[in-house]
């Protein structure tokens, strides 16, 4: 215990004097936890349109009013060239094309239908997809209303009409920040945790004071202990900081208990430190832990499922996703955070965790070295 | 006289793969001596040393510490023994007493012991101002003095010191000689591995690594007879001018 005493001081005094360790644990949550969400932002905004009238009739000009109103799409040029309009998506100043027929308005008043051409520029699939599926229901509401003009007793309407209210659970109003802060949280803590970990035993190493701690009679588990109980502590604090970022700033107050959100957190830092750890004994100096974390952190973040959402990964990545300590957090985090689940809900989660803790600490412990 | 060897080793061995860093080395060291481990650079001079200290386990061969076994009782033999590393060792961002107390802690010695040894150490090297003071603003020199006095702090039987003077001026080898001098004065047994010549003199016994091989081991007096040479320089040159290793 006195040995633990002597190492929990020695790394203490070291981490509050490094002047880059502090600004990383203060601006690092802030600025993520501030930028991030708005960027991350799904909802598609800002879809620049071309429309090509060969119309010119007042039916057109009220579909193009109707589609420039919707807030979604900036009319980029208005023009009665296809290959105009192409050229602007050539030269992507243009996501979509809305080619309007000449006749269109004729059509639609004669024969009761009409056509109109889409094209999107899939080089931003997700752009094209969503802005595609904007358009589409713009039109067809359109569509309704054209024929509500002309039936003006909608009970001898010939045709049905279903109409889908939804109502979003656990995140009303689809604020998408809401889905995101708990995420960035998340990687916040796993970035500090590995990241922190991993560099301050290797640079133990590249310095080659290791070497004079390994000739002392240390037990290996206090000098471990010594290293994984400051960054532990570090992260947690990270949590809090960010938690109160996340209130301040979005107004997210978590549906669960804090309660929930701090034990599963206090085991998830035991794991990620683990892999620090493990990291670092792989590892002789700190580009080598730099590389080897980084490589590893964007496997994690890309398969947590923070951005993308893991029901939707092919099965083999969803299996990837399940050897992923951050999709297991990211998960439990959004649960608590917008549904309130309770520690009996995440009970799983916590067992898994447990077992990562375990076993990556155990591999670090084991393949840590005081003898080559 | 068998009683008082601190150090065995016999026949001791260490390869990297194909590499023999250390070929059958067999030597003894004795309580209270300063024993001085030469050899020119990659000659396994440090990897010896690393050897003994629990640092890198032996390929083969046998040898004790304190009494101790080097495959089995290393962490009996870290006990009893000090290691000052080619490398600096001491923390950088640590002020010199911090890293004395953390040092001393570490051995499992007493608040009262540290206190009194750090006060002893800093008034004996006329650093008291300098105590309170980060490491990484001190001369080279004082931190190699510093480094060596806290090598000894808990008061191992045995010390191990690794080129401890490289790169040091010689007004301050000299001083750093005066405190090995006064160790070995203690009792403390000295191992230590230099390049220079003059400190080879210094030395009550000589041991000359080439290519992973002592090559000789005697009295400075006794291997200048030997090789009829006027100085530790001129043996030195004769048997290291034998190596056909390359420098790693």
């Amino acid at each position: 215990m006195r040995t633990l005493k002597f190492l929990l001081q020695k790394e203490f005094r070291q981490i509050f004097r490094d002047p880059a360790i502090l600004r990383l644990i203060f601006i690092m949550p802030v600025i993520q936890l501030l930028v991030l969400p708005w960027a991350a932002d799904y909802e598609m905004k800002n879809i620049n349109l071309s429309v090509i009238d060969h119309d010119h009739s007042g039916y057109s000009q009220k579909l193009i009013s109707k589609i420039t109103s919707s807030g979604y799409f900036i009319l980029n040029d208005y023009s009665n060239s296809f290959d105009k309009s192409l050229g602007e998506i050539e030269h992507d100043c243009s996501d979509l094309i809305l080619e309007i027929p000449a006749n269109f308005e004729q059509d639609l008043v004669k024969e009761d239908k009409a056509k109109l051409f889409m094209a999107m520029n899939a080089i931003n699939g997700v752009k094209a997809n969503l802005g595609g599926a904007y358009l589409n229901t713009i039109i067809q509401d359109y569509n309704r209303e054209v024929r509500m003009e002309w039936i003006q007793l909608p009970r001898f309407s010939p045709e049905t009409q279903i109409e889908v209210t939804s109502s979003n659970w656990f995140n009303p109003l689809m604020n998408y920040k809401y889905f995101m802060v708990p995420g960035i949280l998340v990687i916040l803590l796993t970035m500090v945790g590995s990241n922190l970990t991993a560099i301050n035993i290797v640079k133990e190493k590249e310095i080659g004071t290791i070497e004079q701690i390994n000739v002392t009679p240390i037990k290996k588990y206090h000098f471990i202990l010594g290293k994984l109980i400051p960054f532990w502590i570090l992260g947690l604090f990270v949590l809090t900081l960010g938690l109160i970022i996340a209130r301040l700033a979005y107004g997210i107050i978590p549906a669960g208990s804090f309660f929930t959100i701090y034990v599963f957190a206090a085991i998830y830092l035991l794991a990620i430190l683990g892999l620090g750890l493990l990291i670092s004994t792989y590892s002789v100096n700190q580009q080598q832990a730099m590389l080897l974390s980084f490589f590893v952190m964007m496997i994690f973040i890309l398969l947590g499922g923070l951005y993308t959402s893991i029901d939707s990964m092919p099965e083999w990545a969803q299996t990837i996703t399940k050897f992923n300590p951050v999709s297991y957090f990211i998960n439990v985090m959004r649960m608590v955070v917008l549904k309130g689940s309770s520690l009996s809900d995440i009970k799983e989660q916590i067992f898994i965790m447990i077992g990562f803790a375990v076993i990556l600490n155990g591999w670090a412990i084991f393949s840590y070295r005081k003898r080559s | 006289m068998s009683n008082d060897k601190v150090i065995t080793a016999e026949q001791l061995t260490k390869r990297f793969g194909h590499f023999t860093a250390v070929d059958h080395i067999s030597f003894d060291v004795h309580k209270g001596e300063i024993f001085g481990f030469l050899g020119a650079n990659g000659a396994g001079k440090t990897t010896a040393m690393r050897m003994l200290c629990g640092l890198s386990m032996p390929t083969s061969g046998k040898a004790t510490v304190a009494g101790f076994d080097v495959y089995k009782e290393t962490e009996k033999i870290k006990r009893n023994i000090g290691y000052m590393s080619q490398k600096f060792s001491l923390y950088d961002d640590l002020t010199v007493k911090e890293n004395m107390k953390f040092y001393g802690g570490i051995y499992g010695m007493s608040d009262k012991f540290i206190k009194e040894k750090t006060g002893y150490i800093l008034n004996h090297l006329h650093l008291e101002s300098e105590g309170d003071k980060l490491v990484k603003s001190l001369p080279l020199g004082w931190k190699q003095k510093l480094a060596f006095s806290v090598a000894i702090f808990h008061e191992p039987g045995i010390v191990f010191l690794d080129e401890p003077t490289g790169g040091v001026d010689p007004v301050t080898r000299r001083e750093f000689w005066n405190m090995i001098y006064q160790a070995s004065d203690n009792g403390i047994t000295i191992f230590v591995t230099t390049h220079y010549m003059d400190e080879a003199e210094y030395c009550n016994r000589v041991s000359i690594m080439v290519d992973g091989r002592i090559d000789a081991l005697d009295t400075p007096a006794q291997l200048k007879k030997t090789y009829e040479a006027k100085s530790m320089d001129e043996v030195f040159l004769k048997l290291a001018r034998k190596a056909t290793r390359i420098e790693i």
